[in-house]
């Protein structure tokens, strides 16, 4: 079974690039580079000398030693929350400013949910000299003020959205609403989701999670391959990281986690594989929340990084294989695991990851078991949401 | 014939096409608005399916369809609404929308239904061409629609031929790199971009930013007319609608 993109820039049935012609000069001109420019020699050394003096990577492999005998099994932790910025995102947007540089892009446009992708965004333009706009739910702007302060005084502009549901999807619209509008600007995207070969490229770059992994887990268990990898999944990107070079090791169990909110019943829920169908958002081809007429429905989840109602096309791709088990963890789930993580490891993960760590409670493990839960982020940003639930 | 060709071999000049979303300003005034455009000498209509998230339109049109979906329209609806079209309507029917909403109706069903009710034609800005004839190609042409193909200022000239060649009816040109709803800004490279129409034999109009008069007498010194969203859209908003068209023609 093939897991990763075909010549045509799809996952199986999903994915593609549906988007109008106004960006298809841009889309093609994408699709006919990326490859070369992420595998010169060039590109591969300055990627790698970023992620290791100006990220901090690699990033530790916690064996988790407290929650290891709380569940009985060997879990360690790949320690995203460690990076600079706080969170996996920036080792995608390393790596798409070298590909902005590479075409001469003087601009960059992204969207942000939580604040993650974007603070990261401004890193990277601030790094480089770049000019950066952020388009950012409305209601993200709120709920996110420490990271909307960070990216602006990082430089960049932060631009609310206020249509739809003021979230992260309303904040891609605009997004690409912008691209169309100024063409000459590069969008680097945040997740493994929009037209070809964004997904291509954003799961490449996450890759360097499950590549630290196999020679971290070596020098620990003398195998590169656990039993277990378990991330949560928004739009999906530190899950595909964290799954691409386990997707050929059959022996490796991967698991999804998706925000189920309030229940995947509730109809406040973020939860689309579970409850999805295929349609296409976001220029791509995959499983979203929509109506029977084909409206995208808005989603929820306590987690503004994981409140999206599409998902990357990899990921129905693995989900509909049967590769990845998809499952899901609720709000009041997630908050639980951050705090049983914080008592037991000293470690205050983001709501996103809190997710992935809500798993360990809805699985059996034997006692031999390696099991590594992604925690792609530190709570920092969301210490209002613990302190108002916790 | 379909009467979009119809329209194209009786009328070389001047060509006004309206769009404005189905089921707005109010759910059940898609077909009144469709016989006022007639009686006051619009060409042809785009109608538009609207869609909670339309990524190539500007505010106005976003707004316009939020309103026509908060009414309760539906795809469903709309076909129920222009069942009866053709007794009154005489004059080509567009449908416009994004790909979502068509693929979730059933991409058959939805050609057959428009086919029943009397549609011409079909303008889906995210179904790449290429999509379209790998796999949907002989749908529309057994059920007699067309698909009309957009060009835009940043399309180079091999993929402007290549889609001027694929578009039936016409070619819709996008005057500029921008949403739905921006203003006209002419410029000497937009001209060079208007005039590759020579180049080409397919009929075209131009449309996104065409907002009075001036304008459209702009765009049609270049192509065989233009089409009006937006502006129409502001005008039915504040009940203007007859005014407006009368002082575009």
């Amino acid at each position: 079974m093939n897991y990763q993109i075909d010549n045509k820039g799809f996952y199986g049935k999903f994915g593609g690039a549906y988007i109008p012609e106004l960006l298809r000069k841009n889309v093609d001109e994408l699709q006919a580079v990326y490859l070369d420019i992420l595998e010169s020699e060039d590109f591969k050394n300055e990627y790698a000398r970023l992620l290791d003096n100006y990220v901090g990577r690699p990033t530790p492999l916690t064996f988790a030693k407290n929650l290891s005998s709380k569940y009985q099994t060997q879990i360690y932790l790949k320690r995203e929350d460690l990076n600079h910025t706080g969170a996996h995102k920036i080792n995608n947007t390393i790596g798409q400013i070298l590909l902005a540089k590479h075409l001469g892009k003087k601009r960059i446009i992204a969207e942000t949910g939580a604040g993650q992708h974007g603070v990261a965004t401004a890193t990277v333009c601030a790094l480089f000299g770049l000019e950066c706009v952020v388009h950012m739910g409305a209601l993200d702007v709120k709920r996110q003020a420490p990271n909307v302060a960070r990216m602006k005084m990082l430089g960049a502009t932060v631009i609310p959205a206020t249509s739809g549901n003021q979230t992260l999807k309303d904040a891609t619209n605009e997004a690409i609403r912008d691209w169309i509008a100024n063409p000459h600007s590069f969008y680097l995207i945040g997740s493994v989701v929009g037209p070809h070969p964004y997904p291509d490229i954003v799961s490449r770059l996450q890759s360097i999670i499950s590549e630290e992994i196999r020679v971290q887990l070596e020098k620990e268990q003398n195998t590169p391959n656990p039993d277990y990898v378990i991330a949560c999944v928004g739009g999906g990107s530190n899950a595909a990281g964290a799954f691409y070079h386990f997707l050929d090791e059959k022996a490796v169990k991967l698991v999804a986690v998706e925000a189920a909110g309030k229940g995947i019943d509730s109809s406040e829920t973020a939860a689309t594989i579970t409850i999805g169908t295929t349609g296409f958002i976001h220029g791509s081809k995959t499983l979203l929340m929509q109506d029977d007429d084909g409206q995208i429905i808005e989603p929820y989840s306590i987690s503004a990084g994981l409140d999206y109602p599409g998902v990357g096309p990899i990921h129905a791709h693995l989900a509909e294989t049967g590769r990845v088990n998809y499952i899901s963890a609720t709000d009041d789930e997630a908050l639980n695991a951050a705090k049983t993580l914080a008592l037991n490891e000293g470690i205050i993960p983001a709501l996103e990851s809190a997710h992935a760590l809500a798993a360990l409670d809805k699985m059996q493990f034997k006692k031999n078991d390696v099991v590594v839960v992604i925690v792609s982020g530190r709570g920092d940003k969301d210490m209002e949401t613990y302190i108002t639930h916790l | 014939m379909n009467r979009i060709d119809n329209l194209f071999q009786n009328k070389k000049q001047d060509i006004l096409s309206i769009y404005f979303p189905a089921g707005y300003p109010n759910l059940n005034d898609t077909v009144s608005n469709l016989e006022l455009l007639q009686k006051n000498g619009v060409d042809m209509v785009e109608i538009g399916i609207p869609f909670s998230d339309p990524l190539a339109d500007g505010s106005a049109i976003q707004a316009a369809s939020k309103q026509a979906l908060d009414n309760g329209m539906t795809l469903s609806l709309l076909f129920e609404q222009l069942s009866s079209v053709r007794k009154t309507v005489s004059i080509p029917l567009l449908l416009m929308g994004y790909w979502n909403t068509i693929y979730r109706y059933g991409v058959d069903l939805f050609l057959q239904d428009c086919q029943k009710v009397g549609i011409d034609g079909l303008i889906i800005p995210d179904l790449p061409l290429e999509e379209f004839e790998e796999h949907y190609k002989s749908d529309f042409h057994k059920y007699g629609i067309y698909n009309v193909l957009l060009a835009c200022p940043e399309t180079d000239e091999a993929r402007f031929k290549n889609l001027a060649n694929a578009s039936q009816g016409f070619l819709y040109l996008v005057s500029s790199s921008a949403t739905t709803g921006g203003s006209l800004k002419t410029s000497e490279k937009q001209k060079d971009y208007f005039n590759r129409i020579k180049m080409i034999e397919t009929p075209s109009l131009i449309g996104f930013g065409i907002a009075n008069r001036n304008n459209f007498e702009y765009a049609c010194q270049f192509a065989n007319g233009a089409i009006v969203g937006t502006a129409f859209i502001k005008a039915l908003e504040k009940n203007q609608a007859q005014e407006f068209i009368k002082d575009l023609i």
